[in-house]
């Protein structure tokens, strides 16, 4: 009995529910999909919901009283509570839609940031973070003259905890904004530890979950998040839709972003006022079909089990580290198997991460190259670009031996 | 893709020509290609007739970038700013000889845009630049 059998794993059923994995990538060769932080493939329930809504009851929203409006608003309204439920937020009204991680980092910045920062305030963030976690910063800082502080990050690929301490320590932090797992070395970072840490110093929590949501289970009220951001699309959902969540005493007091329908609850010309939660910050026609979509990743999701599928990434990954090791001339970032997400970055010795991705693609291997956005990391570790290889749910190990074999390839054409 | 790989792309990506930078030069100048890390630092001697007489660079990054710029360098080697205003991106492709995807285009023409950009520094360069920047309208 395998490992996959014993969890009760049925890795041909899941990658049959996959389209896009049954076509070749070439002619006769097989598509092995190892991207999946860049963003994951769609369940054959996702794109049927997409289609049955444009099809079949395609409308706007919160403005019709005709019957295509009403369930158009239903099943949109409905994912929002499919959300609220997959990462226990207290209530609907605190799961905001936004385009992805990106625009509800963005939104914070722009509303909480704007009325709260100014100079002498501390925002503190890190090294490991995605450019959508330091650049919204870096914009509102030009403005707004406080400082920003990034804890280091050790050759281990953690966090420098001391660091981390002392920037607290030294007072006047008003805000932490830390990703729970890092998008190129993996580490899953002690966020709820980090949070406590936080708040004791007077300081808000925001977490980047865009690579934590898809494969662990959240639970915002357990963390104590005061933000917390994710993407749609890298969670089997589709692009153009995510979430920002934010506890609803801070999200009341928030001067709304975008100005718009929706968001008003009423307009005159000498002023207006603005509309209850979540809508305040949710200004025109949303991205109606994705949110409706993503609430049937959020089923699919739901439905295998977070923690069966973090086990099953967990086995892909550990496997993929011990054989990437065998490789000679190959380094992979961040820390080991039990302590990382189903992400390996590596670099393969006088090899640049381009020539090695452009030759796996001719395998059928789909890897990522280049900095991943994420600039300083691959700066702190003095490498320009790297190869990411990424999992999810549908991969096995068997692909994996496939992204090992097309290695010793890359090897042999720079030889 | 494999084709994309051949000896010549090869050879010049593992052993660059002209590699090693020029101090003094008439010409220093860096750029990089944000999206994926290359970096190349281009300097040039240039003589009193405007013919490139000496070439030296450094940069990391895929084999594509680099044999790009090592071919370019030999490409240009003795050649007059006149003549090295009428290198285009097709004659980079050519000299190339492989099929450049559209993820790959930036890799291909960064060692270009970092001569063309270079020899900006040139009161000659400008000069022709000038000369020749209604040559679209005609």
């Amino acid at each position: 009995m395998t490992e996959q059998e014993r969890l009760g794993y049925d890795i041909s059923a899941i990658r049959a529910e996959f389209p896009i994995l049954q076509q070749e990538h070439h002619d006769g060769v097989p598509l092995i999909y190892l991207d999946n932080a860049a963003t994951s493939q769609k369940p054959l329930k996702v794109i049927e919901a997409l289609d049955d809504y444009y099809r079949r009851y395609n409308a706007n929203v919160h403005r019709g009283v005709h019957k295509l409006s009403e369930e158009a608003t239903a099943a949109y309204e409905q994912a929002r509570i499919k959300l609220r439920k997959f990462i226990n937020a207290d209530s609907k009204r605190e799961i905001i839609y936004t385009r992805g991680t990106t625009e509800s980092i963005n939104l914070v910045a722009n509303t909480w940031g704007r009325v709260n920062l100014k100079p002498g305030d501390v925002v503190v963030s890190t090294a490991m973070e995605h450019h959508s976690n330091i650049v919204p910063w870096q914009i509102l800082q030009a403005e707004k003259g406080f400082t920003i502080q990034y804890v280091p990050v050790l050759d281990n690929g953690m966090l420098d905890f001391e660091a981390y301490a002392a920037f607290l320590a030294e007072g006047n932090v008003k805000l932490v904004t830390v990703m729970q797992v890092s998008n190129v070395l993996g580490t899953i970072n002690p966020v709820q530890a980090m949070a406590k840490q936080a708040h004791d110093a007077g300081a808000l929590f925001l977490i980047d979950g865009a690579q934590s949501v898809p494969h662990m289970a959240v639970d915002v009220q357990a963390l104590d998040a005061d933000f917390f951001a994710f993407s749609g699309h890298k969670m089997l959902g589709p692009t153009g839709i995510g979430v920002l969540y934010g506890k609803r005493d801070l999200l009341e007091a928030m001067p709304p972003w975008m100005g718009g329908g929706d968001m008003i609850s009423t307009v005159k010309l000498s002023g207006s006022t603005w509309n209850d939660l979540p809508y305040k910050f949710e200004a025109g026609t949303p991205a109606i079909a994705e949110a409706i979509g993503l609430g049937y990743a959020v089923d699919y999701l739901s439905a295998m089990g977070m923690d069966k599928i973090q086990a099953h990434e967990q086995e892909i990954t550990a496997y993929t580290l011990d054989r990437l090791a065998e490789v000679p001339g190959v380094t992979v970032y961040g820390p080991e198997a039990e302590k990382k997400g189903a992400v390996a970055a590596f670099t393969v010795q006088n090899v640049h991460a381009h020539d090695v991705a452009q030759i796996l693609d001719g395998d059928g291997i789909a890897v990522r190259a280049g900095h991943h956005c994420a600039m300083p990391l691959h700066e702190r570790f003095k490498v320009s670009a790297t190869a990411r290889a990424s999992f999810y749910l549908y991969n096995t190990t068997q692909e994996v031996d496939a992204l090992i074999e097309a290695l010793y390839k890359v090897k042999k054409t720079f030889s | 893709m494999q084709d994309m790989y051949r000896e010549n792309i090869l050879d010049h990506g593992m052993h660059p020509r002209h590699r090693g930078i020029l101090d003094p030069a008439d010409i220093d100048y860096e750029a990089n290609n944000p999206l994926c890390g290359d970096r190349l630092r281009l300097t040039l001697r240039v003589d009193e007739n405007h013919r490139i007489t000496e070439i030296g660079w450094d940069g990391d990054g895929c084999a594509i970038s680099q044999a790009s710029a090592s071919m370019l360098g030999e490409e240009i080697l003795g050649k007059t700013l006149e003549e090295i205003r009428e290198i285009d991106k097709e004659e980079i492709f050519e000299m190339l000889g492989i099929p450049i995807g559209m993820n790959r285009v930036k890799c291909a023409l960064l060692s270009l845009k970092v001569l063309k950009v270079g020899l900006y520094g040139l009161e000659e360069w400008r000069k022709l630049e000038h000369e020749h920047e209604h040559d679209e309208d005609e």
